[in-house]
């Protein structure tokens, strides 16, 4: 399989050298200009350095070219001795100078506009997470997070035989995008929980890294409605490449419509943690939290990644005592990649987990953990 | 000697080298294990490691010593001697630079940050709102819990004492020895060692208090761990130092070095005196601002 | 242990090589042979680096993961780093300095011969506690050669063992620049004063003081990253006052001058071969020993543009890439002169001429990209993505690596007293820099189209790019499994003999001795022309 693939690869290799430029146009050569304000400076400023380097770069080669060719010892020239000029180095000292400068205006003028954070009409704050990310509306009080998209999640597990190719999106997609209205100033506070990360979407025309314990800013504002992908920028450790960033922006009529759905939901959730839940509804559920938040580490089938990432089957903490299990997943394991769940996840949701990892993988506890306690558990 | 007299003297094969490789080898793989919990005669491996280093320099040295001792160097390779010395100790700079450098940002820059001043508005708004970034601190979670930290103008001013007079001493012993007289020499070199180790001494004693009644610790937040990394590595050195003076007493006692040749005298006192300097920067940066 | 009259005699025999094996390269203190163990060691090591190189080309052939688990994926990522720079790289330099520098200032062997075997012999033992923890439960370290905490901090039972090799490969090379600088500035023959002496040399003096300043910075930070994981304390850790950002500034400080010292002494290499092959002296003498300077220097003040990200307050942004920005002038300045050397001179095109041209201009296109790196706002798109692993593949491959392949040629027959074979040397030339720019000219691409770095998998729209590196790569691979046999063919089995002076063109006392060079050379001093720099006769 691999031979074939090669061996055409290695045909239109030959076959379209020619053409290479035109055959690889519909995969972007270039940088995006992007949809926002400065995105398109950061794009022109891009292409001024580029061509000045390329100009540069054809002189430079080009007095190189032309003296390998006259300046041959088989056409029998002689070699002169001379070995300096004043006149010459000055002037290849001080012309790159004054390209320099050239360069750097217009970068302080876009970078200067760029850092401006201040006046915007909303924030979304942003922290990253092995291997995923949160979204707070910080006015709205809607938050949620934002992981690989199942499709893409099972595509891309080794030996999964599904060919990425049949995959929209293949690890550009996400269960549950950033929404964002267009034509508004958005200012994001990005932070991490565990390690660095960086949150990057080409089309708004920067990145910025997500540290632990810091709070880094930045803003956009969207022209287009439109979905807009992108990547975590950091190595944050084994699924650094399945953390993908989607922005949907909306029209700001669209996007408040938006707001209300996502408030209404997140009372249901309050309300759903206050009753008590059967064992077969946790089962049900959890099933489906450990896919989305633990399966990256512990495995679909539980077993993990020993020693990193301990296996749940039988585990001693899995199959042990309720409460030390609730604090381990509430509060997470501070130095290693468990992280704190409690902040994380509904209470529905982390009692559903652990309830299904309490009876999932051959752990035949019978518990089933309630809401309840996971809010207690908080409280401490 | 068959050799061009003035040439340089190039020795023919060592041993001694892969021995310390061996030793330095042996060492950091047992302090890894150690670490790691993986064995437990992990720490034994380690301390073997060092005796098979301490063994090298014996050896090193010792024969050095004994060219140098037979006439067998001359002014071009004390020249060299002398550069590896100054370029070794620019190189230790260099390393206490980077703890320095851990220090100087730590206060400059993140802690006002986490306090709130300048760009970290909203860290400190949205993630550390209670913290107020007055030194010294160990930092928006109180990282080892509440601790006192040791007055400069005790214990600390008189060992900063100690060793200005031990640079003196030390001066004094050169001087000494330029002039050939033996028996100041050998006393003024003993004056030192004792200074160096009632320093040493001060600072064990200061450690104890510090970690028994003070809970001051490594773990003690950005405080704690500038703190012990700063004077913890200029005591290692301080002892090393002292381990030095002592061997070149010794060998002042044997009769060993000219007035016009001593490099290994030399090369003792530049390093105490950086690591006299370097305690200034402690004192200064460290107990006092 | 006495003095035995053997143990001091031992310099008078002074043609004959110690004759037992072990005697010869466990105990050497001779330079040539020490120089010797540092280059057959670089190669070994850059055959392993590149071999991890392979894995990371092969699972980036497709989308979707064929071979390897991404936590491996990522610990091919930092290991093949680490071997490249601190085991390949560097390495060789030294190795050539440890050749060149003595034969070229007319001294009889480094200035601290015992210490000069003690650098080189830490290596070995660095290296396999480096390597072994590929074998190691948890995996070597995965966190990239930069070791940002706090993810470098969760490496398992490996990390220790990557934090002390570190400390030994900086022992090691502190030993080696310090062997260096006492060389240079003490073991001159009378008559070659510093302005005297070939670029080779200069760039070597000024590669070893950067070296002494930084690599106690680097053991300085991984030692931090070592108490912070075992020791509890907080450096990196905002929660106790650090700032993990810290770390990043400390090994930048570090880590930007590691870049030049990996780039001045092969700038030095392309400056004896160029006016060799143009028959005439280098144009701007002088102008290149500053040009080296001011770079040194400025690579000590531009580190945080390796981190534009981080959220760095405005000012420090717009100086760091002002300060950057800077390096692009004295840089021209060398390009400009290597450019003005060939100029009316006559030139041939050997080998090592090639490989020297090729530097030239792929590494002026590194340099390009880098500058672009250097602009802010830009960086904001560019960082962390395949632009970045395109810029500094084209001035660490074709940059650093060319140059050391340059050098190689050209000093190979001095050292063997063969010549290699000038018709496989070329088609390895042409094979290597055709496939080196199928391997990187795409990553320019696929960085600008938004594809990151250190991910084990793609979407598919990078496919393309992707396939035409992996292809590129591999054949660049095998063109350097055929210089590794190349090589041992000259060594062995060539019969094509060497002059002294090998190459028509060229200049310099290294080319007045014998070759193969004898064991010993210089015990007496040369005598240096006076209206030539760095030539002279033996008498
Ligand atoms: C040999 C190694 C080497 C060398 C020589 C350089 C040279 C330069 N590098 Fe590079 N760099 C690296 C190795 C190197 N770099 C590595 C390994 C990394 C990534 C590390 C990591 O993250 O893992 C990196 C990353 C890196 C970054 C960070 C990118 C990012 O992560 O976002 C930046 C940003 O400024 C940068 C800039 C530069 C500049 C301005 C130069 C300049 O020195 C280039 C100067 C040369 C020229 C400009 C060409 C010749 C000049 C002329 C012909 C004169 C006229 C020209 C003009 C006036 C334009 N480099
Ligand atoms: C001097 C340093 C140096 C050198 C020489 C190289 C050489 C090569 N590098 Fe390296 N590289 C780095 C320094 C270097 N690199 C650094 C610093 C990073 C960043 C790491 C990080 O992010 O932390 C990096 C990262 C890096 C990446 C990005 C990985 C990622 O981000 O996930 C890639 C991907 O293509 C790559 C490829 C290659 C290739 C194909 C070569 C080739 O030139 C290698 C050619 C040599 C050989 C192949 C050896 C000879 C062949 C054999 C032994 C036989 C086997 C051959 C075949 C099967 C064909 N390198
Ligand atoms: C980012 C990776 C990651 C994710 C996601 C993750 N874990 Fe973990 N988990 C770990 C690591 C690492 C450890 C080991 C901690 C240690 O070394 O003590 C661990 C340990 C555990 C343990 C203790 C196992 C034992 O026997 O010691 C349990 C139980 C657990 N996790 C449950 C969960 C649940 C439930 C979820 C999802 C809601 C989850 N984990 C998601 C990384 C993760
Ligand atoms: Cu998160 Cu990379
Ligand atoms: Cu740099």
């Amino acid at each position: 399989m691999l031979n074939k693939a090669l061996n055409s690869r290695l045909t239109w290799l030959v076959g379209l050298l020619a053409f290479a430029g035109t055959a690889m146009a519909d995969y972007g050569l270039n940088m995006t200009e992007g949809v926002t304000p400065f995105s398109a400076e950061v794009y022109e400023l891009h292409m001024i350095i580029l061509w000045i380097c390329v100009v540069i770069g054809i002189g430079v080669f080009g007095a190189m070219f032309y003296s390998m060719y006259a300046h041959r010892k088989s056409r029998g020239v002689e070699p002169a001795q001379f070995s300096h000029s004043t006149l010459a180095e000055v002037l290849w000292t001080v012309v790159p100078i004054a390209i320099l400068v050239v360069m750097a205006i217009p970068a302080t003028r876009v970078l200067i506009f760029m850092e401006q954070t201040t006046d915007a009409e909303m924030t979304v704050k942003i922290t990253g997470y092995q291997w995923k990310w949160k979204y707070e509306y910080m006015e709205d009080g809607v938050e949620f997070i934002s992981s690989l998209h199942p499709d893409s999640n099972a595509a891309r597990q080794v030996g999964s035989d599904i060919d990425p190719a049949t995959v929209e999106n293949y690890l550009l997609d996400v269960d549950k995008p950033l929404v964002l209205p267009t034509n508004t100033k958005v200012r994001f506070l990005i932070t991490s929980d565990d390690v660095i990360h960086a949150w990057w979407v080409p089309a708004l025309g920067w990145k910025r890294d997500a540290i632990p314990g810091f709070i880094n800013e930045a803003w956009t504002e969207i022209n287009e409605p439109g979905t807009y992908r992108g990547q975590c920028a950091e190595l944050c450790g084994k699924d650094h490449g399945f953390m993908p960033i989607v922005v949907v922006a909306k029209s700001p009529e669209e996007y408040a419509a938006w707001v209300a759905e996502q408030q209404g939901d997140a009372v249901a959730e309050t309300e759903a943690a206050q009753r008590e839940w059967s064992f077969d509804e946790l089962m049900d559920r959890g099933s489906d939290v450990y896919a989305a938040q633990c399966a990256a580490c512990h495995k679909p089938d539980g077993t993990g990644l020993p020693p990193a990432f301990p296996s749940l089957a039988s585990s001693a903490v899995a199959t042990g005592p309720v409460d030390a299990h609730i604090d381990l997943v509430v509060n997470g394991r501070p130095g290693t990649a468990m992280q704190a769940f409690g902040n994380l996840l509904s209470d529905v949701d982390v009692a559903a987990a652990l309830t299904y990892t309490r009876n999932a993988f051959g752990n035949e506890t019978g518990d089933a953990v309630q809401p309840k306690q996971i809010a207690d558990a908080k409280r401490g | 000697m068959a050799q061009a007299s003035g040439g340089y003297y190039v020795p023919h094969g060592t041993k001694w080298p892969i021995v310390g490789s061996i030793g330095l080898t042996t060492a950091v793989v047992g302090a890894a294990n150690m670490l790691n919990g993986t064995f437990s005669s992990a720490q034994a491996m380690m301390f073997v490691g060092f005796a098979i280093i301490v063994f090298m320099m014996v050896g090193w040295f010792g024969q050095v010593i004994r060219e140098s001792e037979a006439g067998t160097y001359g002014h071009q390779e004390d020249i060299s001697f002398r550069m590896g010395m100054m370029w070794f100790i620019l190189s230790e700079v260099m390393f206490f630079a980077a703890f320095f450098g851990a220090l100087f940002y730590a206060r400059m820059f993140a802690l006002p940050w986490l306090g709130g001043e300048g760009t970290g508005l909203s860290t400190h708004d949205t993630l550390w709102p209670s913290f107020e970034n007055i030194w010294p601190t160990n930092g928006p979670a109180h990282i080892g819990g509440p601790f006192e930290t040791i007055p400069a103008f005790d214990i600390p001013l008189v060992n900063t004492l100690l060793l200005l007079t031990s640079g003196v001493t030390i001066t004094l012993a050169h001087h000494a020895l330029r002039k050939n007289q033996r028996t100041p020499l050998v006393w003024w070199l003993i004056a030192t060692v004792a200074l160096g180790a009632t320093f040493m001494y001060f600072q064990v004693y200061e450690y104890i208090h510090a970690y028994s009644d003070l809970n001051l610790t490594l773990g003690s937040g950005i405080y704690g761990s500038t703190f012990f990394m700063l004077t913890g590595f200029h005591g290692m050195h301080v002892t090393v130092g002292a381990i030095m003076l002592m061997v070149i007493t010794y060998r002042c006692m044997k009769g060993h070095f000219t007035p016009e040749h001593h490099f290994g005298f030399e090369a003792v006192a530049w390093y105490w005196h950086f690591v006299d300097v370097v305690w200034l920067g402690l004192f200064v940066f460290v107990y006092v601002v | 242990m006495s003095v035995t009259a053997t143990e001091l005699d031992h310099h008078d025999d002074h043609d004959h090589k110690p004759s037992g094996f072990l005697d010869r390269w466990l105990f050497s203190t001779n330079h040539k042979d020490i120089g010797t163990l540092y280059l057959v060691f670089s190669l070994v090591m850059f055959l392993i680096g590149g071999s991890m190189a392979m894995i990371i080309r092969a699972e980036l052939f497709q989308p979707g993961l064929q071979l390897v688990q991404p936590d491996f994926f990522n610990q091919m990522t930092t290991m093949h780093a680490l071997v490249m720079i601190f085991g390949a790289v560097m390495p060789a330099f030294v190795g050539l300095a440890n050749w060149m520098i003595p034969m070229m200032i007319g001294a009889p062997d480094m200035a601290l011969p015992r210490m000069n075997n003690w650098s080189f012999w830490l290596l070995p033992f660095a290296f396999a506690m480096l390597l072994s923890t590929l074998f190691m439960d948890s995996g070597a370290p995965a966190a990239g050669w930069t070791l940002y905490p706090p993810l470098s901090l969760q490496g398992g039972n490996s990390f220790a063992f990557v934090i002390f090799a570190i400390h030994l490969m900086g022992i090691s090379s502190i030993m080696g620049a310090i062997n260096i600088i006492a060389t240079i500035l003490n073991m001159r023959a009378p008559g070659m004063n510093l302005l005297k002496m070939p670029l080779f040399v200069w760039t070597w003096l000024i590669t070893a003081f950067l070296l002494i300043a930084v690599m106690p910075v680097l053991a300085g930070a991984v030692t931090m990253l070592l108490t912070d994981k075992f020791f509890a304390t907080s450096f990196f850790n905002a929660a106790g006052g650090g700032d993990p950002v810290m770390f990043q500034h400390i090994f930048w400080f570090f880590g930007h001058p590691e870049v030049y010292i990996m780039i001045l002494p092969a700038f030095g290499i392309v400056s004896e071969i160029i006016p060799t092959f143009a028959r005439k002296p280098l144009f701007g003498y002088v102008s290149m020993v500053y040009a080296t300077a001011s770079i040194a220097f400025l690579s000590f003040i531009v580190w945080a543009h390796h981190m534009f990200t981080v959220g760095m307050p405005l000012g420090g942004e717009l100086y760091f890439m002002y300060a950057t920005m800077l390096i692009a002038v004295p840089t021209g300045v060398k390009v400009f002169n290597w450019v003005s050397t060939m100029w009316r001179g006559a030139m041939t095109f050997e080998t090592p001429m090639l490989w020297a041209l090729a530097f030239v201009i792929l590494f002026t296109i590194g340099g390009f990209s880098g500058l672009m790196l250097a602009i802010v706002p830009a960086d904001f798109q560019y960082h962390d993505t395949y632009f970045v692993v395109a810029h500094f593949h084209y001035v660490l491959v074709t940059g650093a690596i060319f140059a050391i392949i340059a050098g190689v040629y050209y000093w190979l027959p001095k050292w063997t007293g063969n010549m290699y074979n000038e018709t496989w040397a070329k088609i390895h030339f042409w094979w290597s820099v055709i496939s080196v720019n199928v391997l990187f000219f795409p990553q320019h691409f696929l960085g600008l189209a938004g594809m990151p770095r250190r991910i084990p998998d793609y979407s598919v729209q990078f496919t393309e790019f992707n396939q035409w590196s992996s292809i590129g790569g591999f054949a660049f691979g095998l063109a350097q499994v055929f210089f590794a046999i190349i090589l041992i063919h000259a060594c062995y089995y060539s019969k094509k003999k060497a002059a002294a002076q090998s190459w028509e063109g060229a200049k310099g006392l290294e080319w007045t001795i014998p070759s193969p060079a004898p064991h010993h050379t210089f015990s007496t001093p040369p005598k240096i022309n006076k209206d030539q720099l760095a030539a002279g006769h033996l008498d």
